[in-house]
């Protein structure tokens, strides 16, 4: 029996150990900057405020689509009557403003978009498991002002971004600080602000903390029941093993040793 | 109680119910000495059974449509009730499905259960294997995100590589000049209908052949050989209660670890799975870097390895094909690793470490460094089957007791 | 469980604790047999409407305000049809005269909300609120107000007819007696927003 359990406890061991060992696989940041390690917070009022910047700020271009506005509602803890006063600014096909139920779409056609910027902006629905939240934080914080650009932005993060630095009223603009590493490279060092924003550097961090803790939310919103749900399976199960174990040993009591 | 066995009695007449149930259960006879390596025969079976229910409801909301498929997962995942369990236990489901099968595979390796009379035991087991790698495969085209887009692109074009008809093949396979709708579709059709129906068949093969013959066990001697005043197996004992309450240990074992990943590390980091399969299909745009999901990758490293086209495909195919030969490459009659030769045990051990490192490896994006450890890996594995042959011809093997250790 | 033909290979076996035995048996049969229960729950739970069905089966809007006496419109609720009907006065008349035909006349025993259980079976007379959905096996029934209509009979004062199976219905979807349906047609619930416009699919609580 000893050995039994000996071995058995020896699986979610193997399985723990050889995770922490493998390498977090697939994600790339991509144009070689270092990634700032971002933890999302999951408080209705981060949530509340990053949603607004989102509906505000991304919503023009990107959609949410597979997101619908009533479960957010629900989730971030508003009433739907406050999701629709203050929230929904697209409207649906006939012009009336879009129902709660509705996915998260926007009302930019996408000709439009593509005249305008060359591509569809993406859905950002899922960015967080494909990028990554560090990868988001880093890159809302990583636009420098670029002539060069057709849209007069450029990002570390994502050298030639397509995308135009939206938030520039809040953040105000920086540049880039290159710095020799003694191998002929130059690496980023950090940003130096050229032209004040609205908000301080604290209040933009926060911002984009708050807009990332959202965009993760909307990359996994079941997440927080799916942990409380399993903690509850976990126990369930623990106790159905002892129960096992035991049944287990009574019968074998049967089976002499050779 | 008299009821029941009237009731009993009424339908053994028409169909042989109980002696179905006693020869394959109440009154098989198992060793007494299964050890852990034993419990991935039933745990298999289980997946098979959690993969098959939570496929059927999958495809009460999957749209296999190049337009719908990707919106249909994340309408499985939002807004169906409970979808998200549904689909995270079918995704982890698929993954545990090749752990726990190749832990099975490893035992059978270890204890020579391949061996006669348990040759065709073997061959189903192996053409069960094939036909999960299959399965799997066409179950990771239909979320239709850019890794089961590319990597059934890059797989297809496999094919392409036999000379002659390759292009006609792949052309045939896609069913379209790329991988396409259509291809989606003839996936669907064959990863919820057909693939399983196969699998569930050879399954059940496996299983007779398996009854038919008896289960070897870990000091790899015929426990029907030594037989008491009853006849029965002085070692053997009813599959069930005993068998049935300690593989009962094993499913709550593994329910642990299979709802935990559920739960609590759905994406297992990006193995179960991939980060950029959150991004739809795009066929004019490769993600950056293309690893199929981990089960795959120790082929796919050997594909990789080799310097030619066909040589790599061929190299691929055969390290699968060269597993069938086993019962045949291994001449040596002693069955369990316990009592073969040191030189056995250090080729098996170097062929287990050299699959681990091309899996390793075949999910990594390819780097000089990686392509020479690889193609060492490779030349182990293949040199194991080679070594196998010669060795077992004259190995110096210990006396194989009469009676299991127990 | 076959505990019969145990321990074959002699009597060096400690002797079995029966009770505990079939105790623990039991035990971790209830258990397990509870957890594969409640496994299920969530497989049953993911048939029933999703998010995206409820959100289709929200409350909408009906203009009435250019429906002509006698006239019908039918609007999508829940994916079924619902039909506002603005009654004429002579089809009003005959609910009171095909009362002794009717199966239900106080429509007891079918479904409509509080406030439109009554001879009209609506919150204004003129108004009728209806799901156009037969109570027998789920066509939808035709709107049949002409009087005396050759196909219905010379008695027939005006109502619905499911060409499914022949039941019929009065103006305000009251069934008759000797057709299939068994009950009267369901009455939605609703509510006025104002004089001209109605809301089907909620009604404040109000039922």
């Amino acid at each position: 029996m000893k050995k039994l359990i000996h071995s058995i406890s020896a699986v979610p061991l193997l399985a723990a150990t050889l995770l922490a060992v493998l390498p977090q696989t697939g994600i790339t940041a991509g144009g070689g900057a270092e990634l700032e390690h971002f933890t999302p917070v999951r408080t209705d009022r981060a949530l509340q405020r990053g949603a607004r910047t989102f509906v505000n700020y991304c919503q023009g271009c990107h959609t949410a689509e597979y997101q619908r506005y009533s479960r957010l509602a629900a989730d971030i803890g508003i009433s739907e009557i406050d999701m629709s006063a203050n929230m929904i600014f697209t409207t649906d096909t006939e012009g009336k403003p879009t129902k709660v139920g509705s996915l998260m779409t926007n009302n930019m056609s996408s000709d439009y978009a593509k005249k305008a910027f060359g591509v569809v902006p993406p859905n950002l629905a899922l960015v967080s498991r494909s990028r990554g939240v560090d990868w988001l934080y880093t890159y809302m914080k990583s636009f420098y002002l670029d002539e060069s650009r057709p849209l007069g932005a450029n990002n570390t993060v994502y050298p030639n971004v397509g995308m135009p630095h939206v938030l520039a009223d809040l953040q105000g603009w920086h540049k880039p600080v290159y710095e020799d590493d003694g191998a002929g490279h130059s690496v980023l060092k950090g940003f130096q602000q050229v032209t004040a924003g609205t908000l301080s550097p604290d209040e933009y961090d926060s911002t984009i903390s708050d807009l990332v803790s959202f965009l993760d939310y909307l990359g996994d919103p079941n997440r927080e029941a799916r942990h409380s749900l399993g903690i509850k399976v976990m126990l369930f199960l623990l106790l159905f093993l002892v129960l096992a174990i035991l049944l287990k040993k009574e019968y074998w009591k049967d089976i002499p040793h050779n | 109680m008299s009821k029941v066995s009237d009731t009993m009695a009424w339908i053994d007449e028409r169909i042989p119910l109980t002696a179905t149930w006693n020869k394959h259960v109440g009154q098989y006879y198992a060793p007494k000495n299964f050890n852990f390596w034993y419990y991935f025969g039933s745990l298999a079976l289980l997946v098979l059974v959690i993969q098959i229910v939570t496929g059927i409801f999958l495809t009460m909301n999957y749209k296999p449509d190049g337009d719908l498929a990707f919106k249909s997962v994340e309408y499985i995942m939002r807004d169906v009730n409970w979808g998200w369990l549904i689909r995270y236990m079918h995704s982890t489901g698929a993954s545990m499905f090749f752990v726990v099968v190749y832990l099975h595979m490893m035992r059978a390796i270890m204890y020579g259960s391949y061996k006669k009379p348990r040759e065709l035991l073997w061959i189903f087991g192996m053409l069960i294997y094939l036909v999960l790698m299959a399965e799997a495969f066409m179950g990771y085209l239909l979320p239709w995100g850019q890794m089961s887009y590319w990597g059934a692109q890059v797989i297809i074009s496999l094919f392409g590589a036999i000379p002659f008809v390759g292009d006609a093949i792949t052309l045939w396979l896609r069913g379209d000049y790329v991988v396409s709708d259509a291809t989606l579709n003839r996936f669907f059709a064959l990863h919820v209908i057909a693939m399983p129906l196969v699998l569930v068949g050879l399954v059940f093969v496996h299983i007779i052949a398996l009854h038919e013959v008896g289960s070897n066990n870990p000091d790899g001697n015929d426990i029907k050989k030594v037989k008491g005043a009853d006849g029965k197996p002085l070692d053997g004992i009813p599959f069930h209660p005993y068998y049935t309450v300690k593989d009962l240990v094993g499913v709550v074992v593994f329910l642990i670890i299979f709802f935990a990943i559920v739960f609590f590390a759905p994406e297992m980091g990006g193995y179960f799975l991939e980060h950029a399969n959150y991004i739809p299909a795009d066929p004019l745009k490769t993600p950056e870097h293309i690893a199929p999901v981990w089960y795959f990758t120790p082929f796919y490293a050997i594909l990789r390895a080799m310097p030619d086209k066909l040589l790599g495909v061929m190299a691929m195919f055969a390290a699968i094909a060269v597993l069938f030969f086993l019962p045949w490459i291994d001449r040596n009659p002693v069955r369990s690793i316990r009592y073969r030769s040191a030189a056995y045990k250090f080729i098996l051990a170097a062929f287990v470490i050299a699959f681990i490192v091309l899996g390793y490896y075949g999910m990594q994006p390819v780097t000089p460094m990686g392509t020479i450890i690889s193609r060492l890996c490779a030349f182990i594995y293949f040199g194991f089957f080679v070594a196998l042959f010669v060795i077992s011809k004259n190995e110096k093997t210990k006396p194989v007791p009469e009676r299991v250790t127990y | 469980m076959a505990t019969d033909n145990v321990a074959s290979n002699g009597g060096s076996a400690p002797a079995v604790d029966l009770k505990r035995r079939r105790l623990l048996t039991t035990g971790a049969g209830v258990v397990g047999g509870l957890g594969a229960i409640t496994l299920g729950i969530p497989f049953v739970s993911s048939m029933s409407p999703s998010a995206r069905a409820k959100a289709a089966g929200a409350p909408v809007e009906v203009d009435i305000s250019k429906l002509e006496p006698g006239q019908r419109v039918i609007v999508e609720w829940r994916g079924k049809p619902v039909w506002v009907v603005r009654r004429t006065q002579a089809l009003l008349d005959s609910l009171e005269t095909v009362k002794d035909e009717l199966r239900d006349i106080e429509s007891d025993d079918s479904d409509q909300p509080e406030y439109a259980k009554n001879i009209h079976r609506s919150i204004k007379p003129e108004t009728l609120v209806m799901v156009g959905i037969c109570t027998h096996l789920g066509c939808s029934p035709t709107y049949r107000p002409d009087v005396a209509a050759a196909d219905l009979g010379a008695d027939w004062l005006g109502g619905f007819f499911c060409p499914c199976h022949g039941s019929k219905f009065d103006i305000s979807g009251r069934v008759y007696k000797g057709v299939p349906a068994p009950t009267n047609l369901e009455v939605p619930p609703h509510q006025y927003l104002s004089d001209t416009r109605i809301l089907v699919g909620a009604d404040g609580g109000q039922a």
